[in-house]
């Protein structure tokens, strides 16, 4: 069994992150730059720890498998960030954010994590203020703020449709300074493909260079992962086509837990699909809830009319309906499910019958036409771009999507994993979202670990390592790393198979969407974890890369990806099985609210709503590796204690 | 629909490139552009050919990773996207459509439709960046940002670094990229303080690169996915003209007191 020891400060709620920066030891100047640290990905979380770190002092390699540190995945946010400011003193305090998180994540968070969280918001948006982000702003030249699903206040701050991209291009251009100054080395194209792990701790790592195939060892003191979510276990997503978990996958072979894998996102509001050939799901930003009302025809017949048609009396705003006090802003997985409802009962519209309207017809009424268009205009465009439809003149077509992973490796306080000097950030880690993450969060999450939270935890770890005492990279640890990588490479190159990995990927993502999507049952699951390991098995005999391994091979990439989200995807439908309750945007349909049930009969939640279980499954689950594929992984248990918030029954009614 | 395609092969950087001609399987109207070359690669392959490399990710139209000339215009046929958002719907049956790489000395070719633009990122390590320390920002709401400045800088920062506008420049010139990258700090008042040395340093680098001179064609604007503005290279330049005039900094020597 693995030791799992959160490390949450002791004290009261509010000054637990405060009196930790203080105990925590210091490394003087003279000596940091004898630590040299690796940091995997250059999204929010990988370019702004990179960049502090260096101007910290410490010596930073940073790597990347795109071509450029710009480009990671975080780039494609549409919506915004989260802060505390009350700039609009509409009654928002860190508090607020801090309980919207925790409540929002249906009580499956750390309450430390998320406080911090909260508390740290307010530096971030300083901070990428003073970069020249270029956040919207109102005529008097102060900062702009709209709402967000899950919150009753105006707490997020955004730049047009690509609050994403901006942040981004800030913490990159952090990034480019300290390359720039010499305080960053700056590997692109190089893909992790294995931790090091020496005497019990994480000291190096092996990376291909995906232009030339060449394969090296890296050592270092630390190792840092800020490498994303794993969504593309689903194959369809809204996460870019390279998003892969393979550098957690890997960490996770050497020993680091994985912490609650089945908590994933659905976005409610994406474009549906439209046919077998599809390679992405593209989100329409939850902003659109502002100001778009979502519905469906009361009546199944009414479903292929066209919706002008659809006589205002005939329309089901059915978000509106069961979720009065939060209506189209309820939070994404209350917003997924009830969509699902409906076109489960045959009320879906479009060609596949999976689809509910998002309609600006109100809106337009009332703002006009100008206005929507200087809000939303670029995702009007973009929506246009995918469909050929204009969502001016008729409602867009939405439908839930796979969208973000809540779980992620395990990590204590201060972002280590249960390898020492293994640090994990962003979407990479499982801490601070529990099992839903409320919109405008996540580049929260990726600035605060990046900037803030990091740079101020490693000491916890570095100020115990000897200055200058990392192994060298030709001890057996490395080289037999290096040598499992090639292994993989060989194997694959010169397998006599028949199919794609593409074809694999295919075939696991509809397992997956089928059986661990937006509603999972006992015998669902274990048929996936059935058919997942026969494809398992399949895919090493009879998966085909072509081409040479020395130089670029993008089906070589692909096929090392593919291999670790089948394994993944086993796990996710193990934790999923385990989980006998339901919450957030795990939703086992054996345990959901009944007519029969008080909380239904008394209003407080809807019939169809999760089910928590909190007797038996307030704990975080921390998988450990049994040691081959095929083999159960152990189950480690974190329990979650809440000391300031009353574990309750989530309404937003 | 079905149509064909007449594809630009490399094997490597060094390698000598041709054209190859490709029949595509049946492809449905609402698929998007790298959607169709997914289903020829899958095809290829099953027919143990190499598969087509070519540049993608977000496949949304922000990450600026898919780069590839189509029918002679970077990004395709419409005006405001990228290649990952052109749809099928846009060609005909039984259309040739012929496919490239971005061509320019500062982007060499890696493989079939791949290239390398990391001289983006190193004209923006020289200069493209606002200095502040993480942790010493002041309030945000202190350093208040005219509307009016904020969207033009907006306007600018949509830049995706895709490169097409070198891609479709006569001389291979990346002035578009570089004063969009000018023009969005040196328009907010947290950029003044290194405005001039800024674009000094930065259009130093891109001339080292190997990027061509402007001649102004305004090429580049009408390719560019997010429609950056060619004013954008009017601000860089009158910038860089009071660059040159101030001169550099002069080098303060030695230390404070104690």
């Amino acid at each position: 069994m693995a030791t799992l020891n959160s490390q949450i400060p002791a004290g009261p709620l509010s000054d637990k992150w405060e009196k930790h920066k203080f105990s925590s030891k210091l490394i003087n100047p003279a000596n940091k730059r004898k630590y040299k640290v690796i940091v995997v990905g250059a999204g929010l979380a990988g370019a702004s720890a990179s960049a502090t770190l260096a101007e910290l002092g410490y010596e930073v390699h940073n790597f990347v498998f795109h071509d450029s540190p710009r480009r990671a995945h975080s780039v494609a946010a549409q919506g915004g960030i989260n802060a505390a400011k009350n700039y609009q003193n509409d009654g928002d305090s860190v508090h607020r954010l801090f309980y919207d998180t925790i409540k929002g994540g249906d009580y499956r968070a750390r309450e430390a994590n998320v406080h911090r969280l909260a508390e740290v918001s307010v530096n971030i948006i300083d901070q990428c203020a003073a970069q020249g982000v270029p956040f919207a702003r109102e005529y008097g030249g102060l900062l702009d703020n709209r709402s967000f699903g899950g919150a009753q206040v105006s707490r997020t701050f955004y730049a047009r449709g690509q609050t994403g991209q901006q942040l981004l291009l800030g913490a990159y251009s952090a990034l480019n300074k300290m390359i720039g100054a010499g305080g960053v080395k700056s590997y692109t194209h190089s893909e992790m493909l294995d931790l090091v792990v020496v005497d019990g701790h994480a000291k190096g790592i092996i990376v291909r260079n995906l232009q030339t195939g060449e394969i090296t060892r890296h050592s270092a003191d630390a190792v840092v992962l800020a490498t994303g979510g794993y969504g593309n276990v689903y194959n369809l997503s809204t996460y870019a086509r390279g998003s892969n978990v393979t550098a957690s996958w890997r960490a996770y072979k050497r020993g680091a837990c994985f912490g609650n894998p089945c908590y994933t996102q659905i976005h409610p509001t994406c474009i549906p699909v439209s046919g077998d050939y599809q390679s992405k799901l593209t989100l329409m930003s939850e902003s659109l809830r502002n100001d778009g009302r979502i519905w469906v025809p009361k009546r199944k017949e009414d479903c292929k009319k066209n919706p002008a048609d659809i006589a205002e009396g005939d329309r089901d705003y059915y978000l509106e309906r069961m979720y009065s006090a939060f209506g189209n802003l309820a939070p994404r997985d209350v917003a997924s499910r009830a969509a699902k409802y409906v076109c489960d009962e045959g009320r879906g519209i479009g060609d596949t019958g999976l689809g509910v309207y998002l309609d600006f017809g109100d809106s337009i009424r009332r703002l006009g036409e100008g206005k929507v268009r200087e809000r939303y205009g670029n995702l009007f465009s973009m929506y246009h771009e995918i469909t050929n439809e204009d969502a001016y003149k008729t409602p867009m077509r939405i439908y839930p999507a796979v969208h973000y992973t809540m779980g992620g490796l395990w990590v204590d306080y201060n972002l280590m994993s249960n390898i020492p000097g293994l640090f994990v950030l962003g979407e990479a880690n499982f801490s601070d979202h529990g099992a839903n993450r409320l919109g405008a969060s996540a580049l929260m999450q990726g600035l605060s670990d990046g900037y803030f939270v990091l740079p101020s935890t490693i000491t916890t770890y570095l100020a115990n390592v000897k200055a200058g005492g990392r192994p060298a990279t030709d001890r057996g640890e490395f080289k037999q790393a290096e040598e499992e990588v090639r292994n993989f490479t060989r194997r694959v190159t010169s397998n006599n198979g028949k199919r794609t990995p593409d074809s694999f990927h295919k075939q696991l993502g509809k397992i997956m969407w089928d059986y661990c999507g937006m509603a999972r049952t006992e015998t669902g699951l274990q048929k996936a974890i059935q058919l997942i390991g026969d494809l398992r098995e399949e895919f090493r005999t009879n998966v085909k890369v072509l081409g040479e391994p020395d130089g670029l091979n993008q089906p070589l990439e692909k096929a090392g990806r593919v291999a670790d989200f089948i394994e993944l995807g086993e796990l996710m439908c193990r934790d999923a099985l385990m989980r006998e309750e339901s919450c957030g945007g795990h939703f086992r349909e054996e345990y959901q609210y009944t007519p029969n049930d008080p909380e239904v009969q008394q209003g407080v939640v809807n019939t169809g709503d999760v089910k928590r279980r909190d007797d038996q499954f307030a704990f975080v689950a921390a998988w450990e590796y049994a040691g081959a594929p095929d083999k159960a992984p152990i189950l480690n248990k974190e329990p979650l204690i809440y000391e300031e918030v009353k574990m309750s029954t989530r309404s937003y009614k | 629909m079905k149509v064909s395609l007449k594809v630009w092969r490399q094997k490597n950087a060094n390698a000598a490139g041709e054209f190859k001609t490709y029949a595509s399987p049946e492809l449905n109207p609402n698929m998007s552009f790298l959607e169709m070359l997914d289903v020829v690669n899958e095809e290829l392959s099953n027919r143990g050919e190499d598969p087509i490399a070519f540049d993608h990710d977000c496949r949304e139209g922000i990450c600026g990773t898919c780069s590839l000339v189509i029918d002679g215009k970077p990004h395709g046929p419409h005006k405001g996207v990228a290649t990952c958002q052109t749809y099928m719907r846009s060609f005909s049956n039984g259309d040739q459509i012929v496919i490239e790489p971005w061509r320019a000395k500062a982007f060499p070719i890696v493989k079939d439709l791949v290239c390398d633009r990391k001289s983006f990122d190193r004209i923006q390590q020289a200069g493209g960046f606002i200095s502040v320390r993480t942790g010493s920002a002041p309030d945000a709401n202190s350093i208040p940002v005219p509307k009016e400045n904020a969207d033009l800088a907006m306007d600018a920062a949509q830049c995706i670094g895709c490169g097409a506008c070198v891609a479709a420049c006569k001389n291979a010139s990346a002035m578009l990229f570089v004063s969009a990258k000018v023009s969005h700090l040196g328009l907010m008042p947290q950029g003044q303080p290194e405005r001039y040395k800024r674009v000094k340093a930065m259009v130093d680098q891109m001339d080292t690169e190997g990027f061509g001179a402007c001649t102004v064609t305004g090429s580049c604007e009408a390719v560019c996915p997010k429609e950056i503005s060619l004013d954008f290279i009017a601000r860089m330049n009158r910038d860089y003209a009071v660059a040159l005039i101030q001169g550099d900094p002069k080098q303060v020597v030695g230390g404070g007191a104690g």
